[in-house]
């Protein structure tokens, strides 16, 4: 999931021929007010953090300038905020738009019907959670045909435009799903599409673009997201590693019995703190690599919960102990291990002879996983 | 009669000279189950576990008279493979690969519903059903025949799960796997009327999680036309939302596809609703020992 900053949305949205306001990202004061002051973007403009969270309204996160000096204020203003943990370190400057409508439209996946749907509200400027459901109008697209003419028609009229603002709108929705299909896009949302005359602009864009396509869209992987640094590593290294709130890291083999995991300890008041899901693998290697990652985490207490299938246990076992040994004594961590099904007999063996016990109960892992975590807080 | 897969099921491994399409080749072989051909292409004319390799599909299924395809291709090329597999006349294809874009899957799932071709998956386990045919990569070990039904997102945590009802003396009937990603080829909506239907289901698990909304959907199925008992347990009560566990499909996003409310509209629905995975067994246990007294 790469989540676009909004400038980097817009220039996408440019180059399918969707009109945004004529902007400009900076990453200072200074430069905020040099702009300004060249005439590189026109007065009055809008400030804008360029960060992934939302509710920057409210964050006082966009504000708006009428001298090159209140452009440098806001600026500071802006650079010195932090959104849901996210420090401000780009701004877009744009020219401020006089708009007489807000309006809103995305194309997202319905997963049910296993196609495209098209979103369009005329209640824009808003979250979409927050509009009811009435004032909605929700359009399945075939990715067969595409995007029909009718459906652009019928999302014009539920907006209610007509004459050149529907035409406008009919190619604004086709560069959309365009957009969307032919960058891989999850979601595509323009909130709030700005109504200015007989013309539609995009005041913000909201672009998330799908991980597993990145194999022909080599374009986004520079693009840093929100993953905290340890989760890009192990995104480098094809483990699926989630930073969480608490202290109990948990490695087991898939995501649903991951996931079970977490659920089960937080039951026995244990706070998770890292998903770490193996996947399948017979790489010792991957194992042992996937162990120095959670070292890395520094969690209090380690649960180890694996179902050997195509994963065996005595991979997962010694990948564990070479790992054990690698781990420099100031990262390591108590260790509780549940390992059960193929090879369940040769893992244990092997965890044992490196003095690790496994404990086959699940409630009685997790309790003592917890209990782990307690002691050494 | 079982669901999907039965003795006449004759199976073809697209890219069965890979890593993964050996080992599982041999495996569903010790299952029990008739794997009748290979294909890679550039790779015709080689055996792999006694299996002939043939360069495309068609004429794989030409030779072989194979009905069912399990595909290990890399995601790149997965789209490609299931196309040629339903051009070849093949109705059920297993997609074990994941990372398959959704984008791809969208126009896979819509191709081969309109030639009448069911996909499971992808990046799922397959389909089994004990002493009959496995068509995936479940382990075998975990297996019993028997009479309860198994559907799940969940690959390990299945495994798990139904090791659990084999250690409590009962088997199952048919395993579905239907994959972690947003895009699947059959969901629980479209499982749960082949497993009423079936003769050899006495009950049903089914193992949902956070993301989407196929367990709300399952609920509505279960009340308006499920006849049987239902034990169900969900994934991901825990995690937070936004981000992404480990399944493609497992977020809750905007709000949407929390444990919460998939767990009370199942309730409502009627199914047992399981807090941990080591309970799904002992609930399973509970009514069928109900069922024998009838």
């Amino acid at each position: 999931m790469v989540k676009l900053a909004e400038w980097r949305g817009k220039e996408l949205f440019r180059k399918y021929g969707i009109a945004t306001p004529k902007g400009t990202v900076v990453r200072s004061a200074d430069e905020a007010e040099r702009l300004v002051r060249s005439g590189g973007v026109p007065l009055p403009c809008v400030v804008k953090a360029q960060v992934l969270a939302g509710g920057r309204g409210k964050g006082g996160a966009v504000r708006f300038a009428t001298t090159p000096e209140e452009a440098r204020a806001a600026a500071e203003a802006i650079l010195s905020l932090t959104l849901d943990g996210q420090p401000v370190r780009e701004l877009l400057l744009e020219g401020k738009v006089n708009l007489s409508r807000e309006l809103y439209v995305s194309v997202a996946l319905d997963r049910t019907a296993r196609l495209p749907i098209l979103i369009t509200s005329g209640q824009g400027g808003v979250e979409i959670e927050t509009v009811p459901d009435e004032q909605i109008a929700r359009q399945r697209i075939d990715p067969f045909p595409g995007l029909a003419l009718y459906a652009c028609r019928n999302a014009a009229r539920s907006l209610g435009l007509s004459g050149a603002a529907a035409g406008d709108l009919t190619g604004l929705l086709r560069a959309l799903y365009r957009l969307f299909d032919q960058e891989d896009a999850e979601l595509v949302e323009i909130n709030p599409l700005g109504l200015v005359g007989e013309h539609l602009i995009a005041l913000d864009a909201k672009v998330i673009i799908e991980d597993d396509a990145s194999f022909r869209h080599r374009e986004y992987a520079e693009i840093r997201d929100d993953r905290t640094p340890l989760e890009e590593i192990a995104r480098e290294k094809e483990i699926a590693f989630v930073q969480l709130e608490g202290n109990i890291g948990v490695i087991a083999n898939g995501a649903g019995l991951t996931m079970a995991t977490l659920d089960v300890l937080k039951e026995f008041g244990g706070e998770p703190g890292v998903f770490l899901d193996l996947g399948g693998t017979d790489d010792p290697k991957k194992v042992t690599e996937a162990f120095l990652l959670m070292a890395q985490a520094r969690p209090k207490a380690v649960f180890l919960n694996i179902f050997g299938g195509v994963t065996r246990c005595d991979t997962v076992a010694k990948g564990l102990v070479e790992a054990m040994q690698t781990v420099p004594s100031s990262e390591r961590f108590p260790l509780v291990a549940r390992i059960r099904g193929n090879n369940e007999a040769e893992g244990i063996a092997i965890l044992r002879a490196a003095g690790v016990t496994s404990v086959p109960d699940l409630r009685a892992s997790a309790q003592a996983v917890v209990a782990e975590a307690g002691r050494v807080a | 009669m079982s669901v999907l897969v039965d003795h006449d099921t004759r199976v073809l491994v697209q890219g069965i000279t890979g890593h993964q399409g050996t080992v599982h080749t041999r495996a569903m072989k010790e299952f029990g189950t008739q794997v009748v051909a290979g294909v890679t292409p550039g790779k015709g004319g080689s055996t792999v576990e006694g299996v002939p390799v043939h360069d495309d599909v068609l004429s794989a299924v030409r030779a072989s008279r194979a009905n069912a395809s399990v595909i290990f291709v890399p995601a790149p090329f997965a789209k490609d493979a299931l196309i040629e597999a339903v051009d070849a006349g093949i109705r059920l294809c297993v997609l074990v690969t994941e990372h398959i874009p959704f984008h791809d899957m969208l126009v896979m799932y819509h191709y081969a519903r309109s030639k009448g071709a069911r996909i499971i998956g992808p990046n799922c386990p397959g389909i089994a059903s004990p002493e009959k045919a496995k068509v995936g990569i479940i382990p075998n070990v975990v297996f019993r025949r028997g009479r309860v039904g198994v559907i799940s997102r969940s690959g390990t945590l299945t495994y798990e799960i139904v090791n659990g009802i084999k250690e409590h003396g009962l088997g199952q009937s048919t395993c579905i796997g239907l994959g972690g990603d947003p895009v699947v080829g059959t969901s629980f909506v479209d499982a749960l009327p082949m497993f009423e239907a079936d003769k050899e289901t006495d009950l049903l698990v089914m193992v949902g999680e956070i993301g989407g909304t196929a367990e709300e959907d399952a609920a509505e199925e279960i009340r308006a036309r499920f006849t049987k008992p239902v034990v169900a347990y969900i994934a991901g009560r825990s995690a937070p939302p936004g981000k992404r566990m480990g399944h493609a499909g497992a977020i809750i996003s905007r709000g949407k596809g929390t444990a919460a409310t998939k767990l009370a509209a199942l309730e409502h629905a009627g199914a047992k609703v399981a807090r941990f995975p080591y309970e799904v067994p002992e609930m399973v246990a509970e009514i069928a020992r109900k069922l024998e007294r009838r």
